[in-house]
């Protein structure tokens, strides 16, 4: 058992153990935060996929996390009003709704993949914006479903034998699928197809003739990681109850990549970690001063000027790390 | 037929505020390749100042010299301080470095003005309004924002096709490492057109300032628009970032004064609403997807 190994099972252990400690300490507050921590987990590692292996820098990722959102709040919203969306008369299922978010985003993935990836670079981070950035005015003007204030969701998904209004349940559920994605994910980078695409990450041109088509391998982490980032928000809908347009906004992107570089780019344990230090520091910055990205913002630029491996790479070692 | 005037002279104005925010940020992007997300901070801190300056001293020639200096010096600062570091780094460096700057910024300005800062009148020398048409008043301040733009247009054009500086700039959007080879100083090179940046984006909020809501996040707003001007025109190309702030500018003007009136004959009013708003913002996206599908590299692209 390595280093890295033993942090990854720290980390874990910690987790599985939040409600625990919750209920010892006696303040709920505690798991609250942690369902945070694992549902802005669950959005970063999946950026991580495209970013930290792919190296295509994707500054929208924000409009996965709306769609995923807003397809609970607006299947809410339909079914407490009893009419029928496109002629189906909804669900309250989360085994139907929550893949139907990821199906959604993955389309949407597909369509701004297909379009973002005609170019590199510069390009791709702006056009991954300003897509991105569409999506937020298109939801900002739907009035029907709250424009600008957006839409409360009035229950939680329901699944069966499972009461997901539970606080500690839901928890565990979201914890869950966090860990399954992560191991789905850690399976994709270590596949052939997760060679492939981190050999574009190192030497695209060296790839092209070794014979493979970026397009394909590129586009389809973008999908993957737009459903990882569509359940997240789906999640996130459920244990907010509510779903804005601020979901879909361009800061919430770069929150993401900010979890990313304080966990460690390229190792999808590392924002794991990320979002947990970057959510902690919002709320005791703020407790502390309104003005915490006085604090923030220097923070981020000294650990992306001289800490690139971020947390996760300095715990595991250099040696260990993926 | 007055309507049409009218807003396409808004359309012409918004295109000037997109220009003087362009010029620069395409010159960073395409010269220096960093990607410059704290671009829209100094023009929040060119408004700012300059909303300090006319509430100190009641002189809008005195606001635009406060706006210039205060968002110049603050480039200069940041680009000493962060921007320097990051000249051979990846271009995610690039967008997380400046994301913090512009988290700091915004915070910074928060602590140091105030949230609502002090309302700016427009200047009596811009006051009132003049017809540009029999029977069509048009407001001189709007105007004056047109002209300033065609004069800052004229001025990177001279600044660029005529000056040695402008031919070091253009050697550098086409291959920056020649340049040094060559034995030019291409950091003070760097350094001076992040400055220029930060420089027109100061004086577009102080012009901005008496039209538009000072406030904090305002930059924010207006950088992805931006960002969607540069893409539509070509990174690293003034030519293309005029092109492309024209475009954008007039698009988004006239849409949103035509499609709210066209949907409503095509569709029935409980969807038209909802519809038309959307459409309205997505309208520069929209254009934007349809000029990279035609040319991925923007349409008038500096590099080769």
């Amino acid at each position: 058992m390595n280093r890295k190994n033993l942090i990854v099972g720290v980390i874990f252990v910690l987790l599985l153990l939040v409600p625990f400690i919750a209920d010892v300490t006696s303040n709920s507050f505690i798991t609250n935060m942690a369902t945070r921590f694992v549902i802005y987990a669950l959005a970063a590692v999946s950026l991580d996929l495209v970013l930290g292996y792919g190296a295509m820098i994707s500054f929208g990722h924000a409009a996965f996390f709306g769609i995923g959102g807003y397809v609970v709040a607006i299947i809410g919203f339909h079914m407490d009003a009893g009419d029928a969306i496109f002629g189906w008369a909804g669900s309250h299922s989360a085994l139907i709704i929550w893949p139907l978010a990821m199906v959604l985003a993955a389309v949407v993935g597909l369509i701004m993949g297909f379009l973002s990836l005609r170019t590199s670079g510069v390009q791709f981070i702006m056009i991954t914006l300003a897509f991105a950035q569409m999506l937020y005015f298109v939801l900002v003007g739907l009035v029907l479903y709250g424009g600008d204030d957006g839409l409360s969701v009035t229950a939680r998904n329901v699944m069966p034998w499972i009461d997901l209004e539970d606080p500690t349940v839901f928890y565990y559920v979201c914890f869950a699928l966090m860990a399954i994605w992560v191991w789905v994910c850690r399976r994709i980078v270590q596949s052939p197809f997760g060679m492939v695409l981190r050999g574009f990450k190192q030497n695209e041109r060296r790839n092209i003739n070794l014979g493979y088509a970026p397009m394909r391998y590129k586009l389809t982490a973008f999908v993957i990681s737009a459903a990882g980032t569509g359940l997240a928000g789906a999640l996130w809908a459920n244990y907010a109850l509510y779903a804005s347009p601020d979901m879909a906004a361009w800061l919430k992107s770069g929150d993401f990549m900010a979890m990313i570089v304080l966990g460690g780019m390229g190792s999808i344990y590392g924002p794991i970690l990320g979002a947990a230090v970057y959510l902690g520091l919002e709320q005791t910055l703020t407790a502390w001063t309104e003005n915490w990205m006085l604090f923030l913002g220097p923070i981020l630029i000294l650990v992306v000027l001289y800490a690139k491996r971020g947390l996760f790479g300095w715990l595991a070692g250099s040696k260990n790390y993926d | 037929m007055y309507m049409l005037v009218e807003q396409a002279m808004n359309g012409l104005q918004y295109s000037a505020l997109l220009f003087l925010l362009s010029a620069g940020l395409t010159l960073i992007f395409g010269i220096m390749n960093v990607v410059n997300l704290a671009h829209g901070s100094f023009y929040m801190v060119g408004a700012f100042c300059a909303a300090m300056a006319v509430a100190a001293t009641g002189s809008f020639t005195v606001a635009i010299l406060a706006a210039v200096v205060g968002a110049g010096l603050y480039g200069l600062i940041v680009e000493r301080l962060v921007i320097s570091r990051l000249y051979h780094r990846e271009h995610l460096d690039h967008v997380l470095a400046t994301l913090g700057v512009l988290l700091f910024t915004n915070a910074l300005v928060t602590m140091v003005f105030g949230r609502s800062p002090p309302f700016v009148a427009i200047p009596p020398m811009f006051s009132g309004s003049v017809p540009i048409l029999p029977g069509l008043n048009y407001p001189i301040m709007r105007l004056a924002f047109i002209g300033a733009g065609v004069l800052v247009a004229l001025g990177m054009w001279f600044l660029i096709s005529k000056t040695k500086v402008g031919m070091l700039v253009r050697a550098g959007a086409d291959d920056s490492e020649t340049v040094e080879a060559l034995g030019v100083n291409i950091r003070r090179l760097f350094m001076l057109v992040f400055a220029l940046g930060a420089l027109l984006c100061g004086f577009a909020g102080v012009m901005a300032a008496p039209l538009l809501a000072v406030e904090i996040g305002m930059g924010e707003k207006v950088l992805i628009t931006t960002f969607v001007v540069i893409v539509v025109g070509g990174v690293g190309s003034v030519r293309g970032a005029l092109l492309g702030s024209l475009l954008v500018g007039i698009t988004d003007t006239i849409g949103r004064a035509y499609i709210p009136i066209w949907m409503s004959h095509l569709l029935p009013p409980q969807y038209s609403d909802s519809v038309s708003s959307s459409l309205v913002s997505a309208s520069i996206y929209i254009l934007m997807a349809i000029v990279l599908l035609v040319k991925p590299r923007g349409l008038i692209p500096a590099q080769r």
